[in-house]
């Protein structure tokens, strides 16, 4: 597997493949982050995680096509806003579908699964008859086409790097919103004890609203995002559903850490796979191992000691 | 409790016997040639579905991979097919003939080794319940001894749909790739694309499918289903009794896989090809929602509830494609919120008293296992 290239080459191989590996792993990141939160915090299994990024990618591209028919001179910067509304859409539907149906659901775990399933196929047609069924791209700004050159062998696209600081500040921002500040604090007293939490005081229904929100939310920003490398489609959510939940999983739920770290391992492990291999059998044997070791340890990466 | 409940009471005869009626009487009477093969391809989907009642239902076991089951069975009855069909001298204007085409498309020269014992038909029949049953044990040993149950299990199993999809779909010439195998021809040199083959075929079908609930309700009725019960619902104090909670996990995993495997092998019979379009994270689902619409502690609501999607699903996608999804959709979520128990549910609260009534066959006895807990569900779960 690795005898036909000299230790330089097989050094680019790895930079280059990591570097793609590392986009995945923002993508990864962005979606694994608000599925952490919703279930690690709140146990709601959210099958429709990826309708709520699609919806983000969809807006990112009306804003695209709104911005160079009628402010093309601000075209450069729409990306921001774009963001922007992305967050607040899928936020938004976030906090109706929590108060429609999540809400009526947290006692019974299996079936908030088949009821955000069966909202995600909703959200697929809903897509399909409004916005068509072919895929859509963006158009990028000058200013994140090309790429920028390490070495004379390396070469790493700028809307890469451009979307692996935007995964960076979203993460950082979800980390200090989740262990600074006073909102954050809420949310943990809820997870940990629900009851306890109510009774000194936190409107707990209203924190499991604003955590879905917030979770569908970062899923909106991470369509925003994946527009960057791929075409959106209706399906395009379900292909990383799974995906995602592994790495959740994998990473030990409710641990925010232990996401980004099985995130990082899994793209990783992934992108390298597939240079040597065909795609499929690096998926295959990427999620295989990741099965393997969750059956060996099923608490995941890294846990979280609570009392429960 | 007045009386416990014994397998085949009075009520479940009548039933069973009603479904017998409809399934072997009704149907091949009314539908035409066509429709009675969608009925069967339905039926093979039922085999699943009574698996995940027991599962699911009376176990709390949420499997999303019942897909990889059907698989396994329904590929195992291809293999065999295809090696009949592709004899020395079907395939000699192959360039190795005696191999399966799509092997031969893909340049493979030998037939592969876990190939070989498909040539033979007992063994088949063998190993469509032995595969399936031995890598439900591996898996079921492996999380449940580990406690891993409820939302986890149901995404590691889903993990392995996916698995499954992508290995099937990758590896094209070992197993026929994205188009599945085709081009089935005899089944021990009896030549299952007739009409009156299929038309034999539905009724070996329907009579495999009663054999099957029946073996369910004997596994319902026996200590093991209430033990199941009682396992979902308070999961320690089974343990603390000293039964072993996962070798019962792992018996009734092991044992929906076996239903779902013959299910597969059945659909390859009837329908005549496998594909991974079966296997998948959304058939796998599908299958599961079949199990919620009819009941989840329904054996035969689960038979019904596969009939019921599966002709509203051939209609609505007949005449409005794009309605379909919707209606599943919704389908999902007014299953879990409006009516948790399913068909079984409606027809125990509003038909069933009124025909007890009439009959005054007035049995107040709670026999039904499952009916008792389904009211404590119902009454836990909407109403907060």
């Amino acid at each position: 597997m690795f005898g036909d290239y000299s230790l330089g080459d097989l050094g680019s191989i790895f930079a280059m493949q990591g570097f793609a590996g590392l986009i995945l792993f923002s993508v990864y990141v962005l979606m694994a982050l608000g599925l952490a939160i919703i279930f690690g915090q709140m146990g709601v299994i959210n099958m429709a995680h990826g309708e709520f990024m699609i919806l983000g990618a969809y807006v990112t591209y009306f804003c695209s096509e709104f911005f160079s028919a009628y402010l093309p001179s601000l075209f450069p910067g729409y990306f921001f806003v774009a963001m922007a509304l992305a967050f607040l859409a899928s936020g938004s539907l976030g906090m109706l579908v929590e108060w429609a149906l999540i809400k009526r659901l947290y006692k019974r775990p299996l079936d908030t699964l088949l009821a955000t399933w069966g909202l995600s196929l909703i959200l697929q047609q809903t897509y399909r008859s409004v916005f068509g069924p072919r895929e859509v791209g963006v158009v990028l700004p000058d200013w994140l086409l090309g790429s920028l050159p390490v070495t004379d062998t390396i070469e790493v696209p700028i809307n890469g790097v451009f979307v692996m600081c935007l995964t960076a500040l979203i993460t950082i921002a979800v980390g200090l919103l989740m262990y600074k500040a006073r909102w954050g604090r809420q949310v943990r007293a809820v997870v940990q004890n629900r009851v306890m939490a109510g009774a000194v005081g936190i409107d707990t229904e209203r924190v499991d609203r604003m955590t879905f929100g917030l979770g569908c939310g970062i899923a909106g920003v991470a369509g925003s995002a994946f527009t960057m490398i791929g075409s959106t489609g209706p399906t395009s959510g379900q292909l990383y559903i799974v995906d995602t939940f592994l790495i959740v999983v994998f990473g030990g739920a409710a641990s925010l850490f232990g996401t980004i770290a099985s995130a990082f391992s899994i793209s990783q492990t992934q992108s390298t796979l597939e240079f040597f291999l065909s795609g499929s059998m690096a998926k295959v044997i990427t999620l295989l191992t990741v099965v393997a070791i969750l059956m060996l340890r099923p608490q995941g990466l890294f846990t979280l000691k609570v009392r429960r | 409790m007045k009386r416990a409940p014994s397998f085949m009471d009075l009520k479940d005869l009548i039933a069973v016997g009603l479904l017998a009626i409809i399934l072997i009487v009704v149907f091949p009477a009314l539908l035409d040639g066509f429709r009675l093969n969608l009925v069967a391809k339905y039926l093979t989907y039922a085999f699943v579905a009574v698996g995940l009642v027991l599962c699911w239902g009376l176990g709390g076991i949420l499997s999303l991979g019942q897909g990889v089951f059907f698989a396994l069975g329904g590929y195992g009855m291809a293999m065999y097919l295809k090696l009949e069909a592709s004899s020395v001298e079907n395939t000699k204007i192959q360039s190795t003939p005696g191999i399966p085409d799509f092997m031969d498309w893909n340049q493979i020269t030998e037939l592969p080794y876990f190939w070989q014992p498909f040539h033979s038909l007992p063994l088949t029949i063998l190993l469509i319940i032995l595969i399936p049953a031995l890598f439900g044990f591996v898996i079921g040993s492996a999380m449940f001894k580990r406690r891993v149950s409820g939302v986890y299990f149901a995404i590691i199993t889903q993990a392995l749909a996916a698995i499954a999809t992508i290995l099937i779909i990758g590896q094209q010439g070992y197993t026929g790739g994205v188009n599945g195998i085709t081009d089935l021809r005899t089944l021990h040199g009896w030549d299952i694309r007739t009409d009156s083959a299929k038309f034999i075929l539905y009724f070996v079908n329907a009579i495999l499918l009663l054999c099957i609930v029946g073996f369910a309700m004997y596994v319902r009725d026996s200590k093991l289903g209430r033990i199941l019960v009682a396992m979902r619902d308070k999961e320690d104090r089974v343990r603390f009794s000293g039964y072993s909670v996962a070798n019962f996990q792992i018996f009734v995993f092991c044992l929906a896989g076996v239903f779902a495997a013959i299910g597969g092998a059945m659909f390859t019979l009837n329908v005549g090809f496998m594909s991974p379009s079966l296997v998948g994270i959304v058939p796998s689902i599908e299958m599961v929602i079949f199990t919620a619409v009819g009941g989840r502690l329904s054996i035969l609501g689960a038979v019904y509830g596969t009939l019921a999607v599966n002709f509203a699903k051939t209609s609505l996608s007949e005449s409005f494609p794009e309605l379909w999804l919707l209606g599943l959709g919704g389908l999902f979520i007014a299953v879990v919120l409006v009516f948790p128990n399913g068909l079984a549910g409606i027809w125990r609260d509003y038909v069933q008293p009124h025909i007890d009534r009439a009959l005054k066959l007035n049995s107040k006895d709670p026999t039904d296992p499952a009916a008792n807990v389904a009211k404590q569900a119902a009454a836990a779960s909407p109403a907060e």
